[in-house]
């Protein structure tokens, strides 16, 4: 096992009830008759920022999708703050590969797109104080008002981080949100959203391609194998929080990564 | 060593060259073609080695373009003729945006129309659509009503495909953001697919404008009445070519101007997407 520490107040984290829990959860394509998922069990705290990782294909994006309630789950239970997820939720807040923000509307029209959809035009435009001190809180206030055709990929991504919040929701499912980005803006957007997650006391939970992106930004990692979509391992990083890129350099951080790229690797050969 | 002096020569005078065209503005490169091909014309027809019963002379030409447009002007038969000729286009135009537009929403949207309209309307769209002009003719008579169904009838295909494929324009990812954000069908269709498909809409709107002048000219060809496609047929029947020739010239400023009012309404509601001067997308 990694020889990481649990965080120091890790314990605490597992007393309080889990924001998300899912119980022996399965999922089969009845089209081609393919099992994606088998018994997945997974339970995320409240401030937990819960990472998977796995090889395309493995079924990571379906346990996305299940858990935004995109998707309905063949068995198992899927609890959200103690109800079932039967559809999307309004306390889910999902960020995609792409920002996704509509050209015709300006970036705060495109941060109060959710509230709109729900609640209409008026409740939407109550909430463009909340909106405001969102794009001050990713660096974007002085570009409310412009459209997105001139925002950079990363500004893109910040104001989607934005449309995320807007309704405060009580779990962030993060879908490879930055891996359109280039490198060193990728990096610089990963030490944001620990920021933003650390200063709001997000619970989050990410899909990703990427260990750097994972161990730097994770309480804990499940490792996914596919065929069918399972995962072998639950790894705790105790690196110390708020956490910095120079972390990467350090032996700690290699034995973590190590350690997944050997659980990852294995499967690759079979 | 020399091989290497040879290609920089050569992109030195490759760079030059470029610069020089870049440098004549359009409105001389027109106007130098202009110049050109109308001195041709000038020398073929002058030389006698084009009858002028086959090609009028330039100078020909000009006295009919400014004895028609006189006649425009002072509001006679060709004015009360480029009236009539200009409502058939209108009514042509709108009537096959409505229901171009509908059938396009009605295949994009739904599977029915997909798997059941679909196939059908490919079918009559690759009939040649003049051929029905006789029967245009015979179910709405010699007047304005033939030429406009005719018109609207060739116009409405580019639009329905047009506003279907828009309707498949959006991403798989802002399909997922607006089933996440729990829109409804309508709410999808009306805030997400519509806009997004509304520069290929426009893209249909552009092609159904060039096809519903054909129309209503063909069909003014074919059932005759009081509009300027009558009065072209009547002046190449009297082998009066000056006349045909201004008189298609006048007919493209109609065209003209739908045209470019449709690419006026794209830069007016599509204000997001960049549009050249040609209505091409950038």
């Amino acid at each position: 096992m990694v020889e990481a520490q649990p965080q120091t107040d890790g314990q605490q984290i597992q007393q309080t009830p889990p924001v998300y829990e899912i119980e022996r959860l399965s999922k089969t394509y009845a089209r081609n008759n393919l099992v994606a998922l088998t018994d997945v069990n997974l339970r995320i705290h409240q401030r937990e920022f819960v990472s998977i990782i796995g090889s395309s294909g493995c079924g990571k994006s379906t346990l996305l999708k299940i858990m935004a309630g995109l998707l309905p789950p063949t068995t198992g239970s899927v609890m959200l703050e103690g109800r079932p997820v039967l559809g999307p939720r309004p306390d889910i807040g999902m960020m995609f590969q792409q920002a996704t923000l509509l050209p015709w509307k300006t970036t705060i029209e495109n941060i109060v797109l959710p509230i709109e959809i729900r609640e209409g035009r008026s409740a939407a435009k109550a909430a463009y104080t909340r909106a405001k001190e969102l794009l001050e809180l990713v660096g974007l206030k002085d570009f409310a008002n412009v459209y997105p055709g001139e925002l950079s990929g990363g500004m893109a991504q910040r104001a989607s981080i934005c449309r995320m919040l807007v309704a405060d929701p009580a779990m962030l499912l993060l879908d490879e949100p930055f891996s359109a980005l280039d490198e060193l803006t990728r990096d610089f957007m990963n030490m944001e959203l620990q920021r933003i997650c650390l200063e709001r006391g997000a619970t989050a939970f990410l899909v990703t391609h990427s260990l750097d992106e994972a161990v730097i930004l994770s309480d804990r990692i499940l490792v996914m194998k596919p065929r069918p979509g399972r995962i072998v391992e639950d790894v705790k990083i105790g690196l110390p929080r708020p956490r910095n890129l120079e972390m990467i350099n350090t032996p700690e951080f290699g034995q973590i990564v190590a350690h997944i790229r050997g659980l990852l690797g294995q499967e690759a050969y079979q | 060593m020399t091989t290497t002096t040879n290609i920089s020569t050569k992109d030195t005078v490759w760079e030059e060259h470029e610069a020089l065209i870049d440098r004549v503005p359009r409105w001389l490169a027109m106007t130098l073609l202009f110049v050109i091909v109308v001195g041709i014309w000038d020398l073929v027809t002058r030389m006698g080695w084009v009858s002028v019963i086959i090609l009028p002379t330039p100078a020909e030409t000009l006295k009919d373009l400014f004895f028609v447009g006189n006649n425009l002007i002072s509001g006679k038969y060709m004015l009360d003729a480029l009236w009539t000729t200009t409502l058939t286009v209108f009514y042509g135009f709108a009537i096959a945006t409505g229901i171009g537009f509908s059938l396009g929403v009605l295949v994009g949207e739904t599977k029915f129309g997909e798997r059941a309209v679909m196939p059908y309307l490919v079918a009559i769209d690759t009939m040649p659509k003049v051929a029905f002009a006789p029967l245009f003719i015979a179910w709405l008579g010699f007047d304005i009503g033939s030429k406009v169904a005719l018109a609207a009838f060739i116009a409405t295909f580019p639009i329905v495909v047009a506003t279907a494929a828009g309707l498949y324009a959006a991403t798989e990812n802002e399909r997922m953001l607006f089933k996440a954000m729990g829109a409804t069908r309508m709410q999808t269709l009306l805030r997400l697919k519509l806009p997004t498909g509304l520069p290929y809409i426009f893209t249909g709107l552009k092609i159904a404008a060039v096809g519903v002048m054909a129309g209503a000219i063909t069909g003014e060809f074919l059932g005759g009445g009081k509009g300027f496609g009558a009065l072209i047929r009547q002046a190449a029947s009297q082998l009066n070519t000056p006349r045909v020739f201004s008189l298609i010239l006048y007919l493209s400023l109609l065209g003209l101007a739908l045209y470019f009012t449709v690419v006026w309404a794209q830069r007016r509601f599509v204000f997001w997407q960049k549009v050249d001067q040609k209505g091409g997308v950038v």
